[in-house]
């Protein structure tokens, strides 16, 4: 029994080691928090329906995953910690031809309109030469400056931001630290674009942001090497979203939204104590009643069932597993079948020992016996989970579906390691 | 013994529940919330006075929101409407201050397209059958090795039965709440009934489980114990286990209706009813079925 004792010890301090890391993981610097789902923490879910008409078949997982990278982007610099951008096929059964969906969520984000917004911008810089006809005109002074503006004057030289390697923002110093936007093509927009300079020098380039002309220099040289500025009129702030736009280029091909929903912070608030407080005080219920009927053996299980929480707490934290509401019943419900698991041990012992089996013996035929219950139970709980797992429709299934998968994996495990061996290291005193 | 020589109290029982379960689903249906009807849903608190519901109608009429449906809800209204696009909803918003006399304060909004709602209720079909598809798979392959004198296929066709048994119930109460409360199932009412079908062949594997080991013991030693004999003792030596686990699982669910958050409550409603019915099925009707479906086949041999 020395054996079991050490492991025993072993396994208990390991379960207060592990309980120190959760509570020390709650500080409000640590990498390992909690992930909340947006239930809890307040926030948007948006879901997008993608117009994949105009791309080739086989184009277009790649193309979805374009379209998730630009839109992960865009939102990552209006600040919204930790979004989740997803793609996902429509239909029951995924094939080639489904819809397909993108599924945006943003934690903290309450103001949908703004992130809407930002999300669907579509930014397009063009660069468009000024035609002959005009230029004379301005030039004999016929014209003024303002029939730049007139539609019409200028035309497509097929160099677009598609075109852009990146854009940044420079400070001139000659114009008192004034925003200035560097640009800088690709192999191919560069050669497009010492080909355009080359061949019109003298002529009036315009730079059109969403359509809009941004700046009109005239060409002096040509330019090579891919590198040029556009001297607009801007403000630092706007220079960024400028930057920020050419950076992340357009949307690979037009989004609907076409399902929303937000939380308000104070509901999450909410839903985050009353899941907390439900969950003591199930533990702090099931465990009175373990200890009512089996006394000491319940007092086991209970220690049992507290490491065997914080090691689904523990593994929460480092999957990580995004929690909400639905995934914390789950949890609780796989704390269920965790007490299942030495109720049905314990039932089993007793009944070894009414048939004259030594202590023992009795707890060693009880798990052997209750192992095939317990594997063979589970293992339909598990395979219900999986199911869940690939067919659910909403995140929040999804959550509970993991959450519980997790859930009773780890109380297979815990029901053969922390239980059989505190049994069996503290039934020696016992007697 | 008693469990299995009185079955048919409980079979009278179960089918007094189950019909009566299909005639309310049947007669007045489920009422399916957004997630699988389409449209929003706009969850509204209210600060300090909170409108009547008569004055939140007049402001929906006024807005041309006519089929819009209204239910109070504590601390404000949950407004039910056809899918409306984010500028609407914030007119909803601002209408309902009322010029400042109140201060709404949205606590969630929701929009479900339709094709969403259309395959949400696909996808819940499948999974549903997909699991119990599985189920019958797998108790059918876990007791292969009991052949005699029930086949393992037919373990897995009693489990499912006992199955559509424990999921029917809920969704008849379900129905009857949706009837004369306003209850309406989504997504979670459908993750409540897989996790019923979980708990239930959890439990149900159990007792079939002991009934295995006995039929094995009884070979084993020789002694000649009729089928019958062996289901009533394997029921008995587990019963107390049965009901030991369903009343922790129930306490602890029991603890999240009442404490959990609002959000999830008729989901552990749901969980409640069903793993309650579980524990009774998986006792008073899964084995015993497996009596009655061997006494068929000995008549059926013996003519």
């Amino acid at each position: 029994m020395a054996k079991y004792k050490f492991w025993a010890i072993i396994i208990v301090a390991a379960g207060i080691a592990l309980g120190f890391f959760v509570w020390n993981s709650q500080q409000p610097d640590s990498q390992h928090k909690f992930k909340l789902g947006l239930d809890l923490s307040g926030g948007a879910h948006l879901v997008y329906k993608a117009d994949t008409s105009q791309i080739q078949g086989g184009d277009i997982s790649s193309a979805m995953q374009s379209l998730k990278d630009v839109i992960e982007r865009r939102i990552n610099i209006f600040g919204v910690s930790e979004p989740i951008v997803q793609v996902e096929q429509g239909g029951v059964f995924g094939t080639t031809n489904t819809e397909q969906r993108l599924i945006v969520e943003l934690p903290g984000v309450t103001d949908i309109n703004q992130a809407i917004k930002s999300i669907g911008a579509t930014p397009v810089l063009e660069f468009k030469l000024l035609s002959k006809d005009a230029q004379d005109k301005i030039k004999a002074g016929v014209a003024s400056k303002d029939v730049l503006g007139t539609p019409g004057v200028f035309i497509d030289t097929g160099l677009t931001g598609r075109m852009l390697q990146n854009a940044n923002i420079q400070f001139d110093q000659n114009l008192g630290n004034k925003p200035i936007i560097g640009l800088k093509f690709n192999n191919e927009g560069s050669d497009l674009f010492a080909k355009i300079t080359k061949e019109n020098v003298g002529a009036v380039l315009g730079i059109f942001l969403d359509g809009k002309l941004i700046e009109a220099p005239s060409i002096r040289e040509q330019i090579t090497g891919g590198q040029a500025v556009i001297t607009g009129d801007f403000t630092s702030d706007s220079a960024k979203q400028i930057v920020r736009d050419l950076n992340y280029g357009a949307l690979p091909m037009p989004i609907n939204l076409v399902s929303t929903e937000t939380i308000g912070a104070t509901l999450g608030d909410q839903a985050v104590t009353a899941s907390v407080k439900a969950g003591m005080y199930a533990f702090l219920v099931v465990a009175l009643f373990l200890m009512a009927w089996y006394r000491f053996k319940g007092l086991v299980a209970v220690l049992a069932l507290a490491i065997y929480t914080t090691i689904n707490l523990v593994l929460f934290q480092l999957i990580p597993v995004t929690l909400t509401a639905a995934g914390i019943a789950g949890f609780i419900l796989s704390i269920g079948m965790a007490v299942d698991a030495n109720i049905l041990i314990f039932e089993r012992t007793k009944e070894e020992l009414k048939r004259g089996k030594s202590k023992n013996d009795a707890l060693k035929e009880g798990f052997h016996r209750a192992w095939s219950s317990i594997r063979d139970s589970n293992s339909s709980s598990i395979i219900t989970a999986i199911i869940l797992y690939y067919f659910a429709s909403t995140p929040v299934i999804k959550g509970f579906a993991l959450v519980f998968l997790i859930g009773v994996l780890v109380s297979m495990f815990s029901a053969v390691t922390a239980s059989r061996t505190i049994l069996f290291a503290v039934s020696k005193e016992e007697k | 013994m008693y469990i299995v020589k009185h079955r048919k109290i409980f079979y009278i029982i179960s089918s007094v529940l189950v019909l009566s379960s299909i005639f309310a689903i049947v007669f007045w249906g489920l009422k399916p919330s957004i997630d699988f009807a389409g449209g929003s849903l706009l969850d509204i608190s209210f600060d300090q006075n909170k409108p009547t519901s008569e004055e939140v109608g007049k402001v929906l009429n006024n807005l041309n929101f006519k089929d819009a449906s209204v239910r109070s809800s504590g601390e404000g209204f949950i407004l039910r409407l056809k899918e409306i696009s984010q500028a609407e909803k914030d007119s909803i918003m601002s209408g309902l201050s009322l010029d400042g006399k109140y201060s709404p304060v949205e606590k969630t909004f929701s929009t479900v397209g339709p094709i969403l709602g259309q395959e949400a209720i696909q996808k819940s079909f499948v999974s549903i059958i997909l699991v119990l598809l599985a189920i019958v798979l797998f108790i059918a392959f876990a007791f292969r090795k009991v052949s005699e004198p029930v086949s393992s296929w037919i373990y897995g066709l009693v489990t499912v039965l006992a199955l559509l048994h424990d999921v029917l119930v809920p969704a008849g109460v379900f129905a009857i709440l949706g009837h004369f409360y306003g209850f309406e199932v989504d997504t979670l009412f459908v993750t409540a009934l897989l996790v019923i079908l979980g708990f239930s062949v959890h439990d149900t594997i159990v007792v079939f489980d002991r009934i295995r080991e006995n039929l094995h013991k009884n070979e084993s030693y020789g002694s000649k114990k009729n089928f019958e004999t062996i289901v009533g003792e394997s029921i008995n030596e587990t019963f107390i286990r049965s009901v030991n686990t369903s009343v922790t699982v129930l306490l602890a669910i029991l603890v999240l209706y009442i404490f959990g958050p609002q959000t999830i409550s008729n989901f552990t409603l749901a969980l409640l009813i069903g793993i309650f019915i579980g524990t009774y099925s998986s006792i008073f009707i899964g084995s015993t079925l497996l009596v009655t479906v061997n006494n068929l086949r000995r008549s059926k041999n013996r003519v």
